[in-house]
């Protein structure tokens, strides 16, 4: 397994400010997505063969594979979108993400791994809120000159406990 | 709250006279009966899950757990024995262990420096005699008298139990023979642990008992369940008692669906959903079993699943967190002698369930959606009587709540209420 912490310095920081830009303005565009609820643009931020995952610290320090949300590809993306519309029921509430500013390494030209800290609180239709997650996203990221599209983002929450559910994407 | 000692509720409960078809709202709120349950179920005789066997590899690996609210420790002595005991020093009450997880030869509790091996006996008291010959214990000081609380425990199908109880029976006695057989077919065999998370649930410890018995809902709730043809009512399938009703399996074969118009019928949301996946690959599967079993949920009391859904092998259990919530562990597991494609199924199809399980997620809060909605009623009762009044297997159907009464059963017998 991949593990972009370990992994990064062993690159060069992106020196390139647009580059850097670009990338920056993809990772807040995620969130934003996200937050929205625009969740059916969700796997146009993915490689056709990216892979997603939402895992524990706990998890993720002890290289166990699962998680708990796994996606491999973007047609498992857009089951989770199509079962979330669809098929699962939940409470509705929203997310805000907040972004700490992101470590950016290139790995080879158009390729590049990012750690990206972040909370999110979540909002119920009462008006109940509160912080759901922090964390880290540890991503890598394909940038060819066009859009970026993410190939990987391992979400790891430093809480191994989700509070009542998990169903929009982090 | 209170946690102690009650043999006597201030405000007496008596049950309706329909019996395990009526469960009063009160006991989902009243914080006597909770702790009159830490007395009379976590504390009675009982066996409660603690941990798997593999989570203590090593001599002097030791883990913490819960049985009910009380704070436990597990550990494995340098003979490899296993021991449990509650992590509280026999000294002033502080938690002995503070991490989750660890190894060592001596548990020291970090307030007065008092240590125990890994039984739970006192080996070493600080300042025992004191300093200059002043000060210490007195001289009749016996540390055999103050080791930490023990608890019982058994080993089965790589599973760690624990009772507080001199009068709980062996464990395969405590499930039964059909149960304990069943448990075998799922467990016992050498396992791995593939990952685990916690989900906080807003409700009493005894609704999420009542859900993980409850085949009715099941097909109806969970949309993807039936849309996918994981598990539907119209496959064979049915609902298996212990003999005293406490425990139970629900199980389904897949093979055997004959697709029945009463879900397009009635109407239920679970079979408006078109049912085309964009990746089918996450649902492949290996056959592990020649009975044709493909969905199998055993609920054993109180507080433990095993699951099989497919090939996705998981232990869960609750643990609660005051009289109205409950933390619900998932752990899943792999087998020792999976193949890589084996397991990469396994990890697929963990999105099944869990706190973001296509067929799960849906749990997180219905439970909830009871403890709001009967909020303000606890004069009030939930009726129960899905599948009959009784309390016995159900061979053909799962349209029943026939586990769910024998939960009650279970319950009642064991509060005497």
């Amino acid at each position: 397994m991949s593990d972009t912490t370990s992994t990064l310095d062993e690159f060069n920081e992106v020196s390139d400010p647009s580059l850097r830009a670009r990338i920056e303005d993809f990772l807040v565009d995620y969130v934003h997505m996200v937050d929205d609820a625009r969740i059916p643009e969700w796997p146009d931020y993915f490689t056709e063969d990216a892979f997603y995952q939402i895992t524990t610290r706990e998890n993720h320090d002890a290289g166990l594979p699962v998680g708990i949300m796994q996606c491999k590809g973007r047609g498992m993306m857009k089951d989770r979108v199509k079962a979330l519309y669809e098929a699962n029921i939940f409470e509705p509430h929203v997310f805000c993400h907040v972004l700490g500013r992101p470590r950016i390494h290139e790995e080879t030209p158009g390729l590049y791994r990012a750690r990206t800290n972040f909370q999110v609180t979540r909002t119920m239709q009462n008006g109940d809120r509160e912080l759901f997650g922090t964390g880290k996203y540890l991503d890598v990221i394909a940038c060819d000159g066009t859009t970026p599209k993410l190939q990987e983002r391992r979400v790891v929450l430093d809480s191994r406990r989700v509070d009542i559910l998990i169903v929009y994407p982090l | 709250m209170t946690i102690s000692a009650t043999t006597e509720l201030k405000e007496p409960l008596t049950w309706p006279e329909e019996g395990v078809t009526r469960v009063p709202y009160r006991v989902f709120y009243d914080e006597d009966i909770y702790a009159m349950e830490h007395e009379k179920i976590f504390r009675g005789p009982i066996w409660n899950y603690l941990c798997l066997d593999i989570e203590l590899p090593e001599p002097g690996d030791y883990k913490t757990s819960f049985i009910g609210e009380i704070p436990v420790i597990v550990t494995r002595d340098m003979d490899g024995e296993i021991h449990a005991m509650v992590n509280r020093c026999a000294h002033k009450g502080a938690l002995v262990c503070l991490k989750e997880h660890g190894n060592a030869r001596m548990l020291t509790c970090i307030y007065h420096s008092w240590s125990f091996d890994l039984s739970g006996q006192l080996r070493g008291v600080a300042f025992r005699n004191g300093m200059r010959g002043k000060g210490g214990m007195p001289d009749d000081f016996d540390p055999d008298k103050h080791r930490l609380e023990p608890i019982r425990v058994e080993l089965f199908c790589g599973m760690i139990f624990g009772t507080f109880s001199d009068e709980t029976p062996p464990f395969e006695t405590f499930l039964g023979e059909r149960m304990s057989g069943f448990v075998k077919r799922s467990m016992g065999r050498p396992i791995k642990l593939l990952g685990s998370h916690s989900q906080i649930m807003h409700h009493n410890w005894k609704l999420y008992a009542e859900n993980l018995r409850d085949s009715y809902h099941a097909t109806l709730l969970h949309t993807f369940y039936t849309t996918f043809k994981i598990n539907r009512l119209d496959m064979d399938g049915g609902v298996l008692l212990s003999d005293n009703g406490w425990h139970s399996i629900s199980y389904a074969k897949r093979d055997t669906l004959v697709v029945d118009d009463e879900y397009a019928k009635s109407g239920v949301h679970s079979a408006q959903y078109d049912s085309q996946l964009n990746a089918p690959e996450f649902m492949e599967t290996f056959e592990e079993f020649d009975d044709g079993i493909t969905h199998a949920i055993q609920p054993i009391f109180p507080s433990l699943c095993v699951q099989l859904t497919l090939n996705s092998l998981a232990v869960r259990f609750y643990v609660p967190r005051g009289v109205d919530k409950t933390e619900l562990f998932w752990i899943y597991l792999g087998c020792e002698d999976d193949t890589e494609a084996q397991t990469q199924m396994r990890i697929q199809q963990s999105n099944l369930t869990g706190s973001a399980g296509f067929v799960s997620l849906e749990d997180g809060c219905i439970n909830e959606f009871v403890q709001r909605g009967a909020r303000g009623s606890l004069d009030k009762e939930s009726f129960l009587e899905m599948g009959g009044r009784d309390v016995e297997s159900s061979d053909g159907s799962r349209a029943t709540e026939t586990a769910i009464r024998g939960f009650w059963k279970g319950y009642r017998e064991l509060m005497g209420v």
